[in-house]
Formats: C-alpha cells, structure tokens, sequence
C-alpha cells in the first residue's frame, strides 16, 4: 500500500497493531509516534521528535511482539520502527509495560527533589504530568537523595539545576544535532551524571533558550524567568516573531499585563519547534522605564511637553497639511502598520516619497525588489530540495538564524552543498560545510557570476547586497542564466510585508508599480480617489538630502533608529530642520528631535502579522490585552481624519482585509536594469577595506534591557588576515585601532581566514558601532594599526 | 591433573613464555602464516566449524560474528579486542597477556585476514600497566619479526578504568574518544562500528583461541568441550580454596573437578556460594558443584557461564555483606546513561546497606526485589540487569541469612573471619 506525500514522493506505508487498533504509518515511523496517532500517549523524556533516537531514559517501554514472536523484555518504543506484522502492547494493555513504566518513573522521581511547589516547570512538567498518569501512587524510596548546588549558570542566561535534571539528554542532544553548539555535554557518571560545560567556555550558543524549552523538567531555566511565574497565571497567546524575516512561529506568555515569557511555536514548514535566543529572551523593550507613555508635542519654546491624543493629532496634521513631506518607516513595522503608512502616503501627503528601508540602501536595490522580488516566494522547503545553495551577502546565523537551522538540518541529514561568497570566514560557514569563496569587499560580483549553480539551486541574498554596487545585478544575471531561485532575505521582520504593502517609492500595494497607468488606476479605484501621485518616489537617503535640501518640509518616521542610517549627525541636521512627526515606543535620537512624538503600540499589545523572507504570513494576536497603546496604522488613520484626508485604516483589521482584498499585481513587473559594478578600491600599507555586518546579539534597540540576553553575545573582535596581523605586528587578542577620517574604534584583534586586502568589525556591538564611530559600512577604506 | 587441557596456558610455566623466541619456539606464527595462505572465507569456515564461542561472556559463536561483516563494500574493516577486563572476579585476560601476548597478536592477524582488515585495536583497561607494557613490548617485537604491518597493523589503546567500556558499543564510543556510553543498537558494530565503519569486537580469550584451531584444525577443536560448547577455555577460581589460579580445561567441567584440582576450600571449610561468571551472574550454592561449566549447563541451573570467573566463598562470609559490596560496584561503575541502572543502583546500595546494618526491615526485602525487577531487562544494557543478579540470587538462595540480619539487628557475621589472614588477627 502506499500513499503521496508532498504530491511526488511515493511514501511506504506499515500497518501495526497497536493496544488491538491498527493504524497505518509510513515506514520508518517509531512506535511511539505510531501510538500517538491512534491517540495513544506512551510516556517519554528523552524523545524528541526533532531529535535522534537515543533509548536513554527507558520510560516508553512497551512489550513488542514481531511475527508472531515476542521481544523477552520490554523495549523502549521510541527507538524501534514499526514493521509489517508487528504487535505492540503498551502500558493500555500489558501489565508488564504498564510495571515496567512505572518502575522507571519511581526510579526517576528517585532522586528529583520534587521541590515541585518552587520550581518554574511546576503546572507545565512532563514529570510532574507523567508521573501523575503514569507513575506508582506512593512513593517507596525513603533514603537520601543526591544533591548539588543550584542552580549553575551554564550561561548568562541558562541556569541548570542539576538536581532536578532526568538526564533525558535532550538539551545537549538539541546542541549538538540541531544548533551544531556542542557546549554542554553530559559529564561524570552513574547518579553523578551531570549537564555540564567546558572549564571556562560557557554555553553561548545562539540557540540555547530551546534547550530550556525541551528540557522536560525544572533542570534548565532562563535566567530571566525564573521564579517570575507559575505556568497557571500565565495567559498565552499565538504570536510571530518581531526580530528578524525568519518568521518563527511563538507564544507570548503574559502575566496582568506584562510579557514574562515567549517560547517557540510550533510550525514544521518554517521554525518547526525552534528559535533564537533573540526571539526567546529580547522583549524587555516592551516594559523599558522610558517607554512613551504619552504624546508629545514641541511647544513655542522649542520643548517637547506631554500632550493630549487631539492636540498631538492636531499639531501633526496641521504640522503635515499640504506640505511636501515624506514616510520613512523602519524595518519593524507589520504588514498592516505598512500598509498603513502607504495609503497615508499617497493620500495624506499625496507623495511616493516612502521607504521602508532604514539602513544603507542603493536604488539597485529597489529595483532589484520591485522586479526579482515582490510577489515570488521563495521558502524553506526549496532549501529543503535544493541540490545547492549560494549565500550572497548574508550570514546566515547572524542575520536569519533560523534559515541557518535549516541550512544545517540539510547539510547534516543529506550533505546539501553550501558555497558563501563572503569576504570572511565564519562561524556559520564552518558548521555548515560551506565553500568559502573569499573576496575582497566590494568585489563580490566577480565571484558570484563564478558559481555553478542549477534550476534547483537557491541563491540567499542578503539586504547588504546593496553595499556592493551591481551586486544585485549579478545575481540577477547569475539567476536567469542558471534558473535558480532567488530568495532575498532583509535583517528586519517587517522589511518584506512593507515591500509589499508598498511603503517603497516605485512600487504601490500588491507590488504595483508607480509607473504602471493600469496599476495606479487599480489602486487609485480600490481607494476611492482619482488619482495617485505618478513619480517614483524617493529612497530613504534621497528623503534625506531633501530635508537637508529644503525640497522637503516635513517627514512621518515610524520606528527608525538614525543610527542605523549612514551619516546619522548629518540625519538629524535634516530632521532638526524639518517638521517631524515620529510614531515610537520608545524615546530615540529621532523622538528627541521630532516635533510630535506619538507613542504606539510594541508588538505584544497588538495583532497583526509580518511577512517572512519566504512572503509567507506570519499572523499574531494582541498578547496584552487592554493596552492603551495603539497600532502604527490606527494612528495614521486618525492622523489622516485629522487632515481632512481619510485612509480609512481605524483598525489592524480594517488594514489587513483591505489590503488582503488588492491582491498581487497580475501584469507587467518593473524592468529590472543592471548596473555596472565598481572597481573594488585597492589598499597599500596599514590601509584595509572595510567589511562589516551586525551580529544576532548586539547594541539592536529591541535587545535593550535583556543583560542576561547580553552575556551571550560574541565577543567584539576586529577580524585581520595572518598576513596583515604579521605586518602590523599583532596576534590574536591584542588590540586593533580601525580608523578613518571619521573617528576610531579600537578592539581585540582576531587572526582568521579573511581576505588580505579587508578589516571585519561587528556594524553595532559594544564598542564598535562602525555607522556611529567611522560612519562606514563596507566597502570604504580605513586605516588599522596596532593600539 | 588429567582433566585439564592447557592450549593456550601450556607454556606460562615457562619464564620467557612471554618473548616472541617463546612463542616461536614452540611454534608461534605458524598458523598466521597458514591462515593467510588460506581464502579468508575458509578461516571464517573453519572457525565456525570449531565451534568457538564468544569467551567474553555472551559466548556467541565467533566464526557467525566474523560472517557477519558485509563483504566487498569497499570500506575498511576493523578488528577491536576488547582487554577490558573488569568484571569481578575475572582474571583470566590479564595472565593471558602477561604470559604469552604473541597468542593474541597472531589471532588478530588471522582474524583480520578473515574478516578483510587491515587495523586491529586492543582496547586494555587502563589500570593494568604492566600488561601494557608487555602487550606493547610484543606488539614492537612482532613488527620488528615482520608479523605486523605486512598489510596488517595492531593498536594498543588504553582505557580510563570505566567498567562500561567491557561493553562493546560503549568501548567502541571511548576508542573513539569520546565517553564510553552504550550505543543504541541498531546498526550493530558488524555494520557501523569503529568510525562508523564494520568492526568485529571480540574478547582476548576468543582471539587467542584462533592460532591453535588453526593449526590443529576445527575437528580437534570440536573433540573438547560439550555438545553446544566447543573447546577448552580458561576458569579462573578466586577466593576462598587452597589453590587459586587459571585453570584451562574443556567446557562443561564441574566445579567438583576444578576445586580438586586447585586443592579444594580453604582447609577447615566447606562451600558456601560462588559466582560460576562473575560477579553479574546468579550466584551458586553448593548445590550446583556438579552443574556442567559450559553455556548450557549454566543456564540451565539459572546463571550464566559469563567469564568463568569462579569466585568461591565458604561458610564465613555474609552473602548479604558480599552482594552489598559488588552493588556498590555497580553503582560506581554504572555510566549513567539510562535510568534503571543509574537510579536503580543509587538505590539498591541503600536498601542493601540498611539490610546488612541490621536496619531494614522484611518489606525492604520485597522493594528490593521488585527494584531488581524494574531494573532487570528495562536497563539499556547488560550493566543493570547484571546488578541485579547476586541480588535475586542470593535471596533465592539465602533469604534466611537476610532474615537473621534484621532479627539480630546487626551482620551475625565477624568479616575478619572471612579474611585470608584470620590467624594473624588476634
């Protein structure tokens, strides 16, 4: 018999009885998971089912009969596969698996402390669950237990309580198969088995808060929740990730109000059980002491005092109202928020000056996306077919950690080939096998149209493609010639909803271009008015000089960090000058300048949804419920009404069925013109080229307040070359002056495989903030010294 | 005397038994040179049809082992020897060794002609240095004699001192550097052992055993022992009796016929209980001292054959005193890795301490036994169940005795009386 999975693969299938029932399951499938399909739970610790089979913790035994002849002794189902003419009896049905479970769980309970009443699994343990359901009704083992300390800090934000531990092995199981971070290892022996990391190298893995997610008892906490809550008075909510385009699947537990705790979603096709530290522990910006609680409005003195809602919204529209002005919105907001802001656009501000990219962009870039990438999906299940991968501009582990998961899960179960143009080695590329074609900064072109690749190879590119002129070209051309898919993954969660909600000049929602009669017509009628400004509007750097310019009045800015932005004293020169309407939820360089501040809601207190780098939905309800604070596009919208220029958008609901109601653009798609690279600059002497990207943990403004998140980051190094190290005089460790005109940043050096010609440094970690100290991000020459 | 059959102790008396001019002598390196004239099928032929079995313990048959390896799969092969000799009561490998090393060495390159590999590794137990040494010394002296590395390279690796690591998955983990924990089975080591790769693990003794059947032939082999258990192979008899020692003689001997051999108990004593494998094998009482020593005859009385290891105890040991001291072993040396050895020996060592304290109580004795039973055959190895064999046996055997311990609220027994130097105790 067999059946179709996935529509192409002819999938075995194996009829087993189970407790008298049959269930049918593909081959392959261990009997423990073939019971839970007819609804039968079989008791179990060390099982995962992302993870190998190991037959540890001995509690699923089940008596297992073949062909007519019986296993002598119970076997531990989630080891064995089930095979035609097989018999299983578990504890439902044999008094001797039955005896057998409960004997493994009274052994268990043993030595557990049951400090059940104080411990943060309480209420949420399988132990504790299982040892209900399937555990003896007294206990028998009166003698002394083994103790440890507790708990140890396995890092800054893991704390291991080795009493309570079952030895399941499932966190370091996790380390090793899935994250490929094997620092923690079991050690010691017999009862004295132990958890435990290497002397004086903690468990700083990226990924480590899903070990205290799969521990199935207290054993691993997060620092930062233990003892904060009982799992009873936690009220949780779906929701999706706001850190990056992976788009994890979450859950928000909430407590009266506040955010203790986000754990990872459930979701095969993207996160499957998993997420980053990031996702996991950095929500602490929702609860910060300077949240905005209030608008503000800068009175005739020049003070930003409080204000009320209608006077805020009052000196907004008025500050607004026929005025050039302009939208730049941040890679934070949601699809709904962005659609929000682009409909305000085009007719509040009757403009297609919005961009959605605060950070280093190119014009390439834009028309990269309006032709390669809006409206195409590229997801994880082609990385799963693909017989090679490119990664153009992107580290994976830093930047989509979770697209890195499953690089990785490819690479170890079926040796998929990864090749990284990239100027250095990493971390990432080690773990994942990668072929390491080393550039120099800003000639990564040359490399890229080298590959080989095939109509089922995938190519990652990253956003900081757009640091490199003609790089996005290239792949474009390396794309059409080759017939691979292109999948283009921004940092930011909110960057791909927004390109599509068209807060970017060139393109209208649906990814409808500006410059298409029919497209604005399209638009123009689902909206009720005549028309629509019909000039591509400006780049986020382009609104900038505008305001410096005075070809600008006024600027809406929704969520942007202007030091993510190049030349950021030069940024707020223009703001000063301009009139600014800033929508934030906390106070910014941005805030402190604009002339009405408008606090809106972080992504715990409303619904909405992101788009992922796939393009897929990434829906998410209100976690804290009767938040005053309201969504980015709630706010426009009243902004609008306040401007005698509806939107229309009063509610994410409203935002997300208009939106969802324009489609995709059916017709032509931008023409895409390449353009030329640029000759990467040559360096004599202590001169080098700089390369630079932001690392999963770093200064990021949505990580504030999350110390024990900190002390997991890397360390900031500055990355040379042997051969330079050896003509400045320095090794690893010593320290490294990396300056130009603009300023210094002097860290630890690190000898690694880089190319000869370039200088890495973290774009914002402690220490080595290159668009605050050097104002230069890659590409751009810089002097590095011996401190 | 007659009883006895020395194949591969028949030299040890000698005091160069050791020296590859020893060995030689009496004719060493012949049947290595016989073997690799031979098609590598026909040495696991012949090995089969002697009837060798498996003297680690589980005594499954070697030639069916050496069969099991996948031929023509263009991977390497490797021999692993497993010299770990832990057990209790087991001293067979260690004397082996010392006496006459060469014996092993030429058996792995037969065996590594007959299986296709071209590595053989010998995994010794960490504590017995001066076995390293001499295995090492033999190992260079039949390099330097152009035994070794013709195609045919033999690797001594020493062990940490971890009782698991006799089990084979787990000495394969640790020979790999990592920590010696069970693997989960399947693939066994025949498919994916050593590095992934096929691998036969086999003991000294069943190695060693090779060069002669080789020599002399499977029939001469199959005229020792009984119907089921081929051969001759090495007892070891420990304890209480006049003459303790290595003993090589045919399967299926009694431990009547050896203790008259090793010059009976210890004078002025009878037999109280022994152990017919080891210490992970069910005790025996004097009841059993015309149970057939071979794989069936052991089972079944109720035990196993195990190493051999015949530890003998007479009537002045506290058979509650002796189990509680091989349990604590066990909890010492359980590895961790599942949970009714691990947690279940924590706590079998406590109720036993309680017993032989005087402290426990009856019902202790039934918590005891159904502990066993949640161990025995739940554990994921061999390591628990055996934990729980002198436990089971010796209640079997001595519930009484345990019975006195709590009615006397005290061990009615004086150890300094089980002790070989008892006279100089005033």
């Amino acid at each position: 018999m067999t059946t179709t999975q996935d529509s192409a693969v002819a999938v075995e299938l194996i009829t087993v009885v189970i407790d008298g029932f049959e269930v049918s399951v593909p081959k392959g499938t261990l009997i423990i998971r073939a019971a839970e399909k007819l609804g039968i739970q079989i008791p179990r610790f060390c099982d995962h089912p992302l993870l190998d089979p190991v037959g540890a913790c001995r509690q699923c035994l089940v008596d297992v009969e073949i062909n007519g002849r019986a296993f002598p002794k119970p076997q531990a189902s989630c080891t064995i596969p089930v095979e035609p003419n097989m018999i299983v009896k578990t504890q439902l049905t044999s008094p001797v698996a039955d005896k057998a479970q409960k004997g493994v769980m009274e052994l268990l309970l043993g030595n557990h402390p049951l400090d059940c009443p104080v411990c943060d699994k309480g209420g949420e343990c399988p132990l504790q669950n299982q040892a209900m359901s399937n555990g003896r009704p007294d206990a028998r083992l009166d003698g002394y237990k083994r103790t440890f300390e507790k708990p140890i800090n396995i890092s800054s934000s893991v704390l291991l309580d080795r009493e309570r531990c079952v030895l399941c092995a499932r966190c370091t199981r996790f380390s090793e198969q899935i994250a490929s971070d094997p620092f923690i290892t079991l050690n010691e022996r017999g009862a004295l088995q132990q958890v435990g990391i290497y002397e004086n190298d903690p468990f700083k893995s990226y990924f480590s808060g899903n070990t205290v997610q799969i521990c199935p008892v207290g054993a691993l906490t997060g620092a930062s929740y233990r003892f904060r809550a009982r799992p009873f008075d936690l009220v949780s909510t779906p929701s999706a990730c706001e850190h990056c385009a992976s788009g994890c699947d979450m859950r928000t537990d909430v407590r009266r109000g506040k955010t203790l705790r986000r754990l990872a979603g459930d979701d095969a096709s993207v996160n499957e059980e998993w997420n980053c530290d990031k996702g996991r522990w950095a929500f602490k910006y929702v609860t910060a002491v300077d949240r905005l609680a209030h608008p503000q409005v800068r009175n005739a003195e020049g003070v930003l005092v409080q204000a009320s809602w209608p006077e805020a919204l009052a000196a907004a529209a008025s500050g607004l109202k026929s005025k050039r002005a302009a939208v730049i919105t941040g890679g934070r907001v949601t699809t709904e928020d962005a659609y929000g802001y682009s409909k305000f656009a085009r007719i509040a501000l009757k403009t297609n000056d919005i961009d959605f990219r605060a950070r280093v962009t190119s014009d390439e870039e834009r028309d990269f996306l309006s032709a390669h990438v809006v409206g195409t999906s590229t997801t994880y299940r082609d990385i799963d077919v693909a017989d090679h991968v490119a990664l153009i501009a992107f580290e994976p582990e830093e930047e989509s950690p979770i697209v890195f998961l499953r690089l990785n899960r490819n690479v170890k179960k079926r040796g998929l080939k990864v090749s990284a143009v990239a100027t250095k080695q990493s971390i990432a590329m080690d773990k994942l096998k990668a072929e390491f074609i080393k550039v120099a900064p800003g000639a990564e072109s040359a490399a890229v149209l080298a590959l080989s690749l095939t109509p089922k190879s995938v190519i990652l590119v990253g956003e900081r493609a757009s640091e490199s002129a003609g790089l996005f070209s290239t792949v474009a051309s390396l794309a059409s010639k080759s017939g691979a898919k292109i999948a283009y993954i921004p940092r930011r969660a909110g960057e791909r909803g927004a390109l599509e909600a068209g807060a970017i000049g060139n393109l209208l929602p649906g990814g409808r271009p500006v410059t298409d009669a029919a497209a604005r017509v399209d638009i123009a009628a689902a909206w009720g008015i005549d028309s629509l400004p019909t000039q591509t509007g400006r780049t986020t750097s382009q609104i900038i000089e505008a305001l410096s310019a005075n070809e600008l009045d006024a600027v809406v800015i929704g969520g942007v960090d202007a030091h993510d932005l190049p030349d950021s004293g030069r940024v707020i020169e223009a703001l000063k000058k301009s009139f600014v309407v800033s929508l934030e939820i906390v106070p910014s360089a941005v805030t402190a300048v604009a002339d009405v501040v408008l606090p809106v809601a972080a992504i715990t207190e409303k619904s909405g949804s992101f788009l992922n780098w796939e393009g897929r939905a990434r829906a998410f309800d209100e976690a804290v419920v009767d938040s005053q604070n309201r969504s980015d596009v709630r706010i426009l919208s009243m902004i609008a009404d306040a401007m005698g220029e509806s939107i229309m958008l009063g509610t994410v609901t409203a935002s997300a069925r208009e939106f969802n109601q324009l489609g995709n653009w059916d017709g032509a798609r931008t023409q895409f013109t390449p353009v030329a690279g640029q000759t990467p600059h040559s360096v004599s002497g202590n001169e080098a080229i700089l390369t630079s990207w932001r690392r999963l943990l770093d200064m990021g403004s949505l990580q504030k307040g999350e110390d024990n998140l900190a002390g997991t980051r890397r360390p900031t190094v500055a990355v040379i070359s042997p051969k330079r190290a050896e003509s400045i005089g320095i090794t690893t460790g010593q320290q490294v002056r990396v300056s130009n005109a603009h300023g210094a940043i002097t860290i630890p050096a690190l000898v690694e495989d880089i190319h000869d010609d370039a200088v890495w440094v973290p774009r914002n970690s402690f220490a080595s903030q290159t668009l605050i100290a050097l104002n230069a991000v890659h590409g751009d020459v810089v002097t590095v010294v011996k401190a | 005397m007659s009883k006895l059959t020395p194949v591969l102790s028949a030299h040890w008396d000698e005091k160069d038994s050791f020296t590859i001019e020893a060995y030689t002598r009496h004719g060493g390196y012949t049947a290595s040179k016989k073997a690799l004239a031979m098609d590598p099928d026909a040495v696991i032929q012949m090995v089969k049809d002697s009837g060798l079995r498996g003297r680690g313990g589980a005594g499954f048959p070697t030639g069916m082992k050496w069969g099991f390896i996948p031929q023509g799969d263009d991977k390497d092969h490797y021999l692993v020897v497993n010299a770990d000799e832990s057990e209790p009561g087991t001293c067979k490998d260690t004397p082996l060794l010392m006496a006459n090393p060469h014996v092993l060495i030429e058996g792995c390159i037969i065996a590594c002609h007959a299986i296709r590999a071209k590595s053989a590794f010998i995994y010794i137990r960490g504590e017995v240095t001066h076995v390293v040494r001499r295995v090492n010394a033999a190992i260079a002296d039949a390099y330097k004699a152009g035994h070794l590395g013709n195609g045919i390279d033999v690797t001594l690796h020493i062990g940490a001192g971890a009782y698991i690591c006799g089990e084979e998955t787990a000495l394969l983990d640790s020979l790999e550097g990592f920590r010696g924990q069970p693997r989960l089975r399947p693939p066994f080591p025949a498919i994916a052992g050593l590095y992934a790769r096929p691998t036969v693990v086999n003991n000294v003794e069943s190695i060693a055993s090779v060069p002669a059947i080789i020599s002399n032939g499977a029939e001469w082999y199959q005229s020792m022992g009984t119907e089921k258990s081929k051969g001759a192979t090495l007892y070891s008899l420990s304890g209480h009796v006049n003459n303790p020692g290595q003993f090589e003689a045919p399967l299926g001997i009694t431990l009547r016929e050896i203790l008259e051999i090793a010059g009976g108990v210890r004078d002025g004593h009878k037999l109280k209980f022994w152990t017919p494998g080891g210490s992970s094998t069910p005790l025996f009482t004097d009841a059993h001292l015309d149970t057939p020593l071979d794989y069936e005859g052991v089972s079944a009385a109720g035990s196993m054959l195990g190493t051999k290891a015949l530890q003998i105890f007479d009537e002045t040991t506290c058979v509650v005193r002796a189990v509680l001291r091989w349990t604590e072993f066990y909890k010492h040396e359980s590895c961790g890795k599942c949970t009714p050895c691990r947690e279940g020996t924590w706590w079998l060592v406590q109720i036993l301490r309680d017993l032989e304290n005087g402290t426990g109580t009856e019902a202790d004795l039934e918590k005891l036994l159904d502990l066993c039973d949640n161990i025995m055959g739940r554990s994921f190895c061999a390591l628990g169940d055996g934990a729980t064999s002198p436990i089971t046996s010796s209640i079997k055997y001595f519930r009484d005795e345990y019975i006195a311990h709590l009615t006397n609220g005290a061990c009615p027994f004086d150890p300094v009386q089980s002790t070989l130097f008892v006279g100089a105790v005033k």
